[in-house]
């Protein structure tokens, strides 16, 4: 039996829950913390909430890039193939307008059903996807039309074939080649991102992250069957590698979060898109009034400065 | 029960006078099982003089091997702040602090000025040991400002690569290294100083998918394992056997993604030769 106090607390916990308006970023992470207090003091299993953000990110029904772009972009028009070997569906690119503005949209594509997911290899690029990328985005700065990247996978592809085809020099070419480009770059995690496969995709002059994506060097996965040998140990290491988009905004790695709406951005596709599709606009507004140096030099001095916690 | 105890008469010869203490003297080699002598092996550069095999050498070793005698260290105090509180088998600030005691360096790099066949150069050199070699905010801060050195001063740069990729203690700031090294050498290659970049046993992961495969030239020692996924993250995701020889340096040649595959004996000799080709031969270096 629950004592007097721990009742007490109990019926706090249920008032704030009732009266807390969800209606910010703060606030849903508040209400996070408050339901996890909660089911603690019921002795209900809880999880935490890095964990509950992974899965999140990886649920079935999330929105994945096309149906963003399809939304943002009704004219959407994809363009396939890396000109050097094939075509690779894992990722998508393609131009569209975004409010009456021509942009080039890239992305790493997840599927929906099993059918999808194998034709998407599970949102898991190979070495023609980020050439396929890079060739997009090079045409893209060629023409001075901004670029826009979604970034959502488990990783690149770990094969004989990826390997064979050079996957770390394709990533390792995007990474530099993109901070080449003289045109905006605008970046969102929408779901996972996946270390370096994702950040091939992930060199611009804005960051953003989606309320519930994460972005990590190491799958929680991977990280948990390296430090408790033990892969099932996911939540604990997601907790571990803090990888969520309020975590990255503390590091200073990223620029902003998009707010989803309660429940995840699967409740409502529409609301998130909507969401999405403001930020994206704030930021072309802003980007549009640099010239290609100035974007060269606004993109290198943003990245030169990440990841500065050391002492001299 | 005395007679269980009865003492045995054992001669006061000293351990000197009844063996010659071999131990450490003799090693076998892990390709060809040969018994080789220590001190054959270090004069080949710890390369097995039967099978040509190279052996992992140290961060510091690797050092003598390219540059001509002395050189100034830079960046020697940069020391990671752990920003993530870490914790694995022991906390990451416990695991720094051992390393940093046992191997008498604050990181996984030396990144040093010196000159290479007369000709000076910048050199970042990773040690496997510490950590795996990975590279978190001190080693991308080191070869970041190692790249800001040469364009500043238009000296080559060569970084030659021991590791495993990123570090995951520090998560994604470790990620970000990737992409804020990769900008710097952007500015570098736009400049045309020239960047070589040495692969040597073992090189994955993000350090193979950034700086490493961005060289002028990328090259590597016979044998090195190079890659981005680790063989078992390959094997468990299409559930068959690696090939024979897959991810050796030779596998990656063949693929087109190295220039060469040098010995270590013959590595300086091949960098100064193609720096003469890229900068003009020493005291004539190009200014363009």
């Amino acid at each position: 039996m629950p004592d007097e106090s721990t009742a007490h607390r109990i019926a706090e916990l249920e008032t704030a829950i009732a009266t807390l308006q969800p209606d910010t970023i703060e606030a849903r992470a508040r209400l996070v913390e408050l339901r996890a207090e909660l089911g603690a003091l019921r002795g209900e299993p809880v999880e935490n909430p890095a964990w509950v953000r992974v899965k999140l990110a990886r649920h079935v029904k999330r929105p994945h890039s096309l149906d963003y772009i399809h939304r943002l972009a009704p004219d959407f028009t994809e363009i396939h193939g890396d000109r050097c070997f094939g075509d690779d569906s894992a990722i998508v690119s393609g131009f569209g307008h975004l409010s009456g503005r021509p942009v080039m949209f890239v992305g790493q594509q997840k599927g929906h059903d099993t059918k999808q997911k194998l034709l998407r290899n599970f949102g898991m690029p190979k070495p023609e996807g980020y050439r396929k990328a890079m060739r997009a985005m090079e045409m893209a700065a060629k023409f001075k039309r901004p670029i826009i990247t979604l970034l959502d996978t488990p990783g690149a592809y770990p094969g004989i074939d990826a390997e064979e085809r050079g996957q770390a020099e394709a990533i390792a070419w995007n990474l530099r080649e993109m901070a080449r480009l003289g045109t905006p770059i605008i970046v969102v995690v929408i779901g996972e991102g996946g270390s370096g496969g994702a950040l091939a995709l992930g060199i611009g002059n804005r960051v953003y992250m989606l309320e519930n994506s994460v972005y990590s060097v190491i799958s929680p996965e991977s990280c948990a069957a390296i430090i408790y040998r033990d892969a099932s140990k996911g939540a604990l290491a997601a907790e571990a590698l803090r990888l969520t988009a309020p975590d990255l905004g503390r590091f200073g790695l990223i620029d902003g979060i998009v707010p989803e709406p309660l429940g995840g951005a699967q409740e409502d596709p529409a609301q998130t898109a909507a969401n999405l599709l403001e930020t994206l606009l704030l930021a072309l507004d802003e980007l549009s009034a640099m010239s290609p140096e100035q974007l060269i030099e606004d993109r290198y001095t943003r990245f030169r400065r990440m990841g500065n916690f050391f002492t001299e | 029960m005395d007679w269980f105890k009865v003492p045995r008469k054992v001669a006061k010869v000293s351990e000197d006078e009844k063996h010659v203490r071999t131990e450490g003297l003799w090693i076998k080699c892990e390709g060809c099982h040969q018994i080789i002598w220590r001190k054959d092996l270090e004069e080949t550069l710890n390369c097995c003089p039967k099978c040509n095999r190279h052996f992992r050498i140290d961060a510091l070793s690797r050092l003598k091997t390219l540059l001509d005698d002395e050189w100034i260290e830079h960046d020697r105090e940069l020391s990671s702040t752990d920003p993530l509180g870490f914790v694995d088998a022991k906390p990451y600030r416990q695991r720094l602090a051992s390393m940093q005691k046992a191997l008498g360096m604050r990181d996984a790099i030396y990144s040093v000025e010196g000159k290479l066949a007369g000709r000076t150069v910048n050199v970042c050199s990773l040690e496997l040991r510490f950590i795996g070699g990975s590279m978190g905010s001190v080693v991308g801060e080191k070869i970041t400002r190692a790249v800001e050195r040469s364009l500043a001063t238009r000296n080559p740069l060569i970084i030659v690569s021991a590791s495993g990729g990123a570090r995951m203690q520090e998560g994604a700031v470790s990620l970000m290294q990737l992409g804020k090294i990769c900008c710097a050498l952007m500015r570098l290659d736009q400049a045309g100083v020239p960047f070589i970049s040495v692969l040597t046993d073992p090189t994955t992961g993000g350090v193979t998918a950034s700086f490493a495969m961005l060289g002028d030239l990328n090259i590597a020692e016979p044998g090195a394992q190079i890659g981005f996924a680790g063989p078992r993250v390959i094997e468990q995701t299409i559930r068959q056997k690696l090939p024979e020889g897959f991810q050796t340096a030779e596998f990656v040649l063949q693929h087109g993604f190295l220039d060469a595959v040098v010995k270590r004996s013959e590595m300086k000799s091949y960098i100064a030769n193609a720096l003469d080709f890229l900068s003009g031969p020493v005291g004539a270096q190009s200014q363009a």
